[in-house]
């Protein structure tokens, strides 16, 4: 039975055409994903700290307003509500210290935004595909 | 000269239909010859400790992805996920449960020893096949790791 206020992915993201997009990919690979946006991590943090519904998936960018990504997994895995919800940094940056400075705060996975168009869609399909579909959660 | 065990993927299971069926299913997308499989759980630490009849490994040669089942001989899953998530040689190396379990028990204990996925064993041997696929889709070529 699906609980009409649960949230699948909260996608932090402060690019208004890259959350357009990511939107769109959802849709386009038929996933009913029920998605919640936070344009920076002043915002996530609020959501997920909250009592709102916490996410099945984190997609969270690393160059944000306020505060930034790796702030954002920093707290959310220092906090016990959030601490097991699974992280995927969702990022233009494929700099060895992003990279190494995620994993070393417990990110799940590290997926670099691809450049082409066509190529991004198929990686949001597939990441929320692998993440709401195939991965169990704790939801 | 690649040796055999500087493998991309490490499968830790010992069920050997279910082995067969994995490979199978990573060969679809030309991963099959990139895993290393290991059959128990003291086999899969002396692998990526380099320990016992690995002792010619190097641990800083470590996979892309670990695929773990659960109900293991010797050393069961949880304690090797514990030993590589304990150790700073080995902690990052990402670690998805690939188990018939769907207790919750299990899926809170994985988690909260920071598991990096866990997926539950497709029954029907289509799903099966796809979900490893997707698996070593998305671990072997998606997903970037720090090393």
């Amino acid at each position: 039975m699906t609980d009409p206020e649960a949230v699948d992915i909260l996608l932090v993201e402060d690019n208004p055409n890259d959350a357009e997009l990511t939107q769109r990919a959802l849709k386009k690979a038929n996933l009913e994903a029920r998605l919640t946006i936070a344009r920076d991590g002043a915002e996530a943090l609020d959501y997920l700290l909250s009592d709102r519904p916490k996410p099945k998936v984190i997609f969270l960018d690393l160059k944000l307003p306020k505060i930034d990504g790796i702030e954002v997994l920093r707290r959310a895995r220092g906090d016990q509500r959030t601490r097991s919800i699974p992280i995927v940094v969702l990022t233009s940056s494929h700099e060895e210290r992003d990279i190494s400075e995620c994993y070393k705060l417990g990110v799940n996975s590290y997926v670099v935004k691809p450049v082409e168009f066509d190529k991004f869609y198929k990686a949001v399909a597939d990441l929320a595909t692998y993440w709401l579909v195939l991965n169990k959660s704790l939801l | 000269m690649t040796i055999l065990e500087d493998a991309e993927i490490l499968l830790v299971e010992d069920n050997p239909n279910d082995v067969e069926l994995t490979l199978r299913a990573l060969q679809k997308n030309n991963l099959a010859s990139k895993v290393y499989v290991v059959k128990d759980g003291a086999e899969a630490l002396d692998f990526i400790f380099a320990t016992g009849p690995f002792a010619h490994r190097k641990v800083e040669n470590l996979p892309k992805v670990i695929l773990l089942d659960l109900k293991l001989p010797k050393v069961d899953g949880i304690e090797v996920l514990k030993r590589v998530k304990n150790d700073d040689r080995t902690k990052h190396t990402p670690v998805v449960m690939l188990t018939s379990s769907q207790e919750q028990r299990d899926v809170l204990e994985t988690y909260s020893l920071g598991v990096n996925s866990y997926i539950v064993k497709p029954v029907e041997f289509g799903n099966f096949v796809r979900a490893v696929s997707e698996l070593g889709v998305y671990w072997g070529l998606l997903n970037k790791l720090p090393y």
